[in-house]
Order: structure tokens, then C-alpha cells, then sequence
């Protein structure tokens, strides 16, 4: 069962085209992790999904609802948690939490204790209680993201929940998501951070230019250019005879492929292997055979791989493209309702 | 366990939507008071302001013709009535500045997200802010006037002085509220705040009574909402309180207390279906 459905969404500001056809599928429960460089239209999708925002066409399902006349019911079931955190400076994190539990309709008691688990739980004690205007970007994004899970959402929405933080920050919030995961909560969380979507998400989908060019589980895109490399040596300087017998032993474990013997690198063998477990298989089978380990190095494909793949260039030319190109602060102005 | 995530029956919500209403306008107000009691200077200006007022320009015409000033024993008396709504109307104007600055900073954002039972919430707590604001400065400045020696009002005086300065700082709430969500930014709502402010005093009979103006401000003044405020209010200070007595002696006609509130009345109720679609569209 898909919790989020988004069907050709497009929108527009002005000549740009911010959504362009978007089409996405997010699993219930599933961490699903978008992808894309800076301007491909993650956060302009997030708003839609939580009702920030109209688009120009298409639908948007959430909880087999249509958020877009359904907004309250939409609205009940998700936290978000924005890219700009917006908080009142005046006001402790305490009396932020206060004020977001009423508007979330929580009673007394369970609004008190939720609040305390959430501080537990982020590491918040310390400084909970002082004004929010003294605060660090990391804790008022983690304020944010108890604020945002305060009323115990079906749906997270995360607009690049770490980037720029604090390394504590950031290992509390990763922290926290992976254990969400194991609930049944479903998390959407936007990110141009390559790793930060490659160690959290189940499911990601790369988006570029307002359009989702490849989606899938991390692993599975990965696995579509041809699995990691690995590159095998028995000894330091092999010799022929050696290395064909290992590729003999080798070529029939199954996941590996692609076997070739490299002369020049002291007879080494390179080879693409379909996952992890691959690995270890092959680990027994040498030892079997009482072939020694000299080295055995494996690189994996990233997911800038498969954008570069996708898209010809990789993440960091995107960005470097576009950067210089907007004019933030009037697309500040400009989203203000 | 950080999230159970079953559905919303667990009783952790009140499921009332008067309830709910209520809970959440009253977090709102409640945020603003904070805020206020945290910065407390917005409050104090607004009554220092007009204070000085009082004396200076108490002491200014001190040796003037009273006798020209209907029913007033010196000018520091007829001024109170005068600067009592000024207060009430500058304290009201400023009513749009906390929404801007929520839409400036986004933590409208975080109020539009949220599943507020009516959005009608954010509008009602600006306005129970305001007002309450906007009486206390009122009240400080009728207590020290009355400290000054300028009097003060019977009970059924008191009561009429209430429901004036009500009218008149509902529809400038309003007014307020409007501009907050047309205008761009924070600096064109202050410029417009700063640029309103002392004509529409200097237009209308806070300061002197409309026999004393040329003919083009006396029509100005005799429409001004503020005049609608001030006279009734200089009434419950002289007089026993009788509605019915004239208390405007305009170029088109003449103007009772009856009609004043009527048209004080008439002013909140249109502004606010003016705007009203206007935060329907913005607060969708
Ligand atoms: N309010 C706005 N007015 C005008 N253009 C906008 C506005 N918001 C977004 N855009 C444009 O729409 C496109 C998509 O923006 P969006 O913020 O959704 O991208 P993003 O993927 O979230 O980028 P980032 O990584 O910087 O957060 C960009 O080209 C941006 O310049
Ligand atoms: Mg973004």
C-alpha cells in the first residue's frame, strides 16, 4: 500500500518550471529519501504534500485521502519539518512544544509526558529551557523535529533535516529516524546529501529538474549499473597460473561476474558482484581452497553513480550550475502567504 | 517508543471542535503575551507617547480661552478624551505587526501545517491581544489624567468610554489585520502605521473642536473615525451620559451619541466582511 501518491504534479513560478510532471509512490512505513540537486523541486513537492502549497495540476494522496480538498485531515496526519526552521525567538523550546502541542489539539497529560520523552529522547535537557533566539542551527532543528513528531504523525515530512549541522546534532537526528523506521511511521525526507540518503532511506527517488529520473531502493539502482567492484589479489605478485585457477574457482560462485585477470596489476582479478553477501561466500570458498587473502578492495557505485548516469553529469555540476542562478530572497518573498 | 502511530482515538486529542477552537486560539494569545511581558517596551511607548502628549500640549494652551471649548474647565481636560482614543488608535494600528512578522519569519507556516480547527484562531487571537493592549494603554492614560486633575468618568460614563474605545480598536484591528496580509513586507506596514498616525490625530477633534477649523478640516474631521470615538467619550467626561444628545456639529448635519456608536458599529462590521475574504485566500 503506497501512503503518499503523487500523479503528474506541475508548477510553476513565473517562467520556471519548479515541478514538471512529478510522479511518486512512497510505501507505508518506508523512509523514502529524495534525491536531487539544489532547485530540482524537493521542497517545492514537500509543500504541496503538506498542503503549503498548491500546485498548478495533478494529484496528491495521502493516506488514500486527496490532500488537496481533505487539507485537515491531511494536516492531522503528518509533522513537518522545513528546510528554513521557523521559530519563535522569544519563546523557550518548552513553550514552543506547548504551543505546538495545542495546536495539535493534545491534552494536558499526554501533551506534558510527550514533551518529556521527546526532550529525552533528543537530548534537548541541557537547554531546553532557554529562549529559542540563543539556539544553534542543530538544536533548533532539533526542537523542530520534536515539534514535528509531538503528535505522533503516520507521516514525517523532512526538508534536509542535517545539512549543515553539528556532527553530534546530526548523529542524534539519523539516531532518532532510524529508529522511527522500525515503527511504522512513513518519513519523506528530501536531501542533496548523498550519504545522508544513502545510509537512511529504504526507498529513493532522484529528482531532477522537477521530474523523478530514477527510483528505486539504494541498492537495486546501484546493483542496475552492474554491482560493486571488487578487485582481488592472493598475493602480492600472483602469477598467471595462479590467478586462472582462482578465476576458475571464482567465476562460478554465484552473484559474481565479469571476471577478468589483470596482468598489470600483478595478476589481480576484477570483478562486478551483485551485493554484500557475495562477498563472504567468496571469502569461504577461497579459504576452502587455501587460497590466502592478500587484499580485497570493493567499491561500491554510489548514487552519484546513478545520477550520473541519469543525467550525464554528476551531483556536484548540477548544483554548481544553478548555484548563482536563484535569487533567494525573493523566493522567500514570494512564498510568504 | 518514540511513535506508536496508531490512529487518533487514544484520547490524546479532545475531539471537540469548540474545544478545540478555544485551546488553540487561547496558545496563540498566550504566545503574544509572552512575547509582550518578554519585550515589554511596544506596551510602554504606547502609553509614554501620549502622555507626553498630554502635558506638553496641556501646558502649551494652558492660558488659552477655554470658554471657546465646549463644556471643558481647562484644555488639559478637553485633550484627555482626545488622546484617550489616540491611544486606544495608535495601539490598535500596530495590530498587523505580529502576523507580518510571522508570515515574514514563516511560522505562519507552522500555523497553516498544523490541523487548526478554524483559522479563524489566528485572526481572534491578534484581536484579544490587541484589545486588551490597547484598553490597559487606554485605562493608563485615563488614570493619569485623572491624577492630573482632569477628572474622571461615572460608572455609566466609564462603561460608555469601554464600548467606544471596543468599536474603534475592533475596526482598526481589522484595518490592521488586512494590510498585514496585502502588504509586502514589515517596513511598508510600519511606513504606513507612521505615516497614518498623526493626521488622522490632527484631522479629527482630539485637539481642538471642529468651530476652531477651516471649513475643509472641520468636513474632514466631522468624518473621521476618531471623532466618532472622541466625542462620546468627552461626553461621559462633562455630562451625565445621554445618547441622544448632539454631540457633532458637522457641515452635513448634526450627530448624535446614538449615531456615533451606529456608525463606529457599521465600521467594524464592514472592515471585517472586507478583509474577511481576503484571510480566507490568504489563510486557505
Ligand atoms: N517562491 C518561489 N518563487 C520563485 N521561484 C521559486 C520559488 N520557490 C522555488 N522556486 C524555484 O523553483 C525551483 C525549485 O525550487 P525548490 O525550492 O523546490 O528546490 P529544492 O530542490 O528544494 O532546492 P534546494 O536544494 O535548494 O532546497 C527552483 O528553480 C527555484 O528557483
Ligand atoms: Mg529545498
Amino acid at each position: 500500500m503506497f501512503f503518499i501518491q503523487l500523479k503528474n504534479l506541475y508548477k510553476s513560478y513565473g517562467s520556471i518550471k519548479a515541478l514538471n510532471g512529478l510522479n511518486l509512490k512512497v510505501p507505508k512505513g518506508a523512509l523514502y529519501g529524495l534525491l536531487g540537486p539544489n532547485g530540482a523541486g524537493k521542497s517545492t513537492a514537500l509543500r504541496i504534500i503538506c498542503t503549503l502549497l498548491d500546485p498548478d495540476s495533478g494529484d496528491v494522496e495521502v493516506a488514500g485521502h486527496n490532500a488537496l480538498i481533505e487539507e485537515k485531515e491531511t494536516r492531522r496526519r503528518l509533522g513537518y519539518v522545513a528546510q528554513e526552521v521557523a521559530i519563535d525567538k522569544i519563546l523557550t523550546g518548552r513553550e514552543l512544544l506547548l504551543l505546538q502541542g495545542d495546536l495539535y489539539h493534545l491534552n494536558k497529560n499526554y501533551k506534558k509526558a510527550r514533551i518529556e520523552e521527546l526532550i529525552e529522547r533528543l537530548e534537548m535537557n541541557e537547554w531546553i529551557d532557554r529562549r529559542c533566539g540563543s539556539f544553534s542551527g542543530g538544536m533548533k532543528r532539533r526542537l523542530d523535529l520534536a515539534s514535528g513528531l509531538l503528535h505522533e504523525p503516520e507521516l514525517l515530512i523532512l526538508d534536509e533535516p542535517t545539512v549543515g549541522l553539528d556532527i553530534e546534532s546530526r548523529a542524534v537526528i539519523w539516531g532518532l529516524l532510524k529508529e522511527l523506521k522500525n515503527n511504522e511511521t512513513t518519513i519523506l525526507l528530501s536531501s542533496h546529501y548523498l550519504e545522508e540518503v544513502d545510509e537512511l532511506s529504504d526507498e529513493i527517488a532522484i529528482i531532477d529538474k522537477g521530474k523523478v529520473i530514477a527510483s528505486g531502493k539504494p541498492d537495486d539502482l546501484k546493483k542496475k549499473l552492474g554491482g560493486d567492484r571488487v578487485t582481488l589479489r592472493v598475493r602480492e605478485f600472483s602469477d598467471e597460473l595462479e590467478a586462472e585457477s582462482v578465476r576458475k574457482l571464482i567465476k562460478n560462485i554465484n552473484g559474481v561476474s565479469n571476471v577478468v585477470v589483470n596482468k598489470k596489476q600483478g595478476y589481480s582479478l576484477n570483478f562486478l558482484v551483485q551485493s554484500n553477501d557475495v562477498i563472504s561466500n567468496l571469502s569461504e570458498c577461497l579459504a576452502k581452497e587455501n587460497f590466502d587473502v592478500f587484499a580485497l578492495s570493493h567499491s561500491r557505485p554510489s548514487l552519484d553513480d546513478v545520477y550520473l548516469q541519469a543525467t550525464g553529469k554528476t551531483l556536484m555540476d548540477a548544483e554548481l550550475e544553478l548555484a548563482g542562478k536563484r535569487d533567494l530572497k525573493l523566493e522567500n518573498k514570494k512564498s510568504m502567504r | 517508543m518514540i511513535a506508536t502511530n496508531s490512529s487518533f482515538s487514544q484520547g490524546k486529542q479532545s475531539r471537540n471542535d469548540l474545544n478545540e477552537i478555544f485551546q488553540e486560539s487561547f496558545a496563540l494569545t498566550w504566545r503574544l503575551f509572552i512575547q509582550l511581558i518578554r519585550r515589554p517596551s511596544t506596551l510602554f511607548a504606547g502609553i509614554l507617547q501620549p502622555l507626553i502628549w498630554l502635558l506638553l500640549f496641556a501646558a502649551l494652551f494652558s492660558k488659552a480661552p477655554v470658554d471657546f471649548l465646549p463644556g471643558s474647565s481647562s484644555y488639559g481636560e478637553f485633550l484627555g478624551a482626545g488622546l484617550i482614543v489616540f491611544t486606544a488608535f495608535s495601539g490598535a494600528l500596530n495590530a498587523g505587526l505580529p502576523v507580518m512578522f510571522d508570515r515574514e519569519f514563516g511560522f505562519l507556516n507552522r500555523l497553516l501545517v498544523a490541523p487548526l480547527s478554524s483559522r479563524s484562531s489566528i485572526v481572534i487571537s491578534s484581536v484579544i491581544y490587541i484589545t486588551t493592549i490597547s484598553l490597559l494603554q487606554s485605562f493608563a492614560i485615563m488614570a493619569t489624567s485623572a491624577f492630573l486633575g482632569y477628572g474622571w468618568p461615572s460608572l455609566g460614563g466609564f462603561f460608555l468610554i469601554t464600548i467606544t474605545l471596543l468599536l474603534l480598536v475592533f475596526a482598526i484591528t481589522g484595518l490592521s489585520l488586512g494590510l498585514a496580509f496585502v502588504l509586502p513586507g514589515h517596513i511598508e506596514l510600519i511606513a504606513i502605521i507612521f505615516i497614518a498616525n498623526l493626521p488622522v490625530l490632527f484631522a479629527s477633534t482630539a485637539l481642538a473642536p471642529i468651530s476652531f477649523m477651516p471649513e475643509w478640516l472641520g468636513l474632514i474631521a466631522s468624518i473621521n473615525p476618531l471623532t466618532f470615538a472622541i466625542e462620546p467619550i468627552r461626553m461621559a467626561y462633562h455630562n451625565s451620559v445621554d445618547l441622544k444628545l448632539v454631540l457633532i456639529n458637522a457641515p452635513y448635519g448634526e450627530v448624535n451619541g446614538y449615531s456615533c456608536l451606529a456608525i463606529l458599529f457599521i465600521l467594524t462590521v464592514g472592515l471585517f466582511f472586507l478583509i474577511r475574504p481576503l484571510l480566507n485566500r490568504k489563510l486557505a
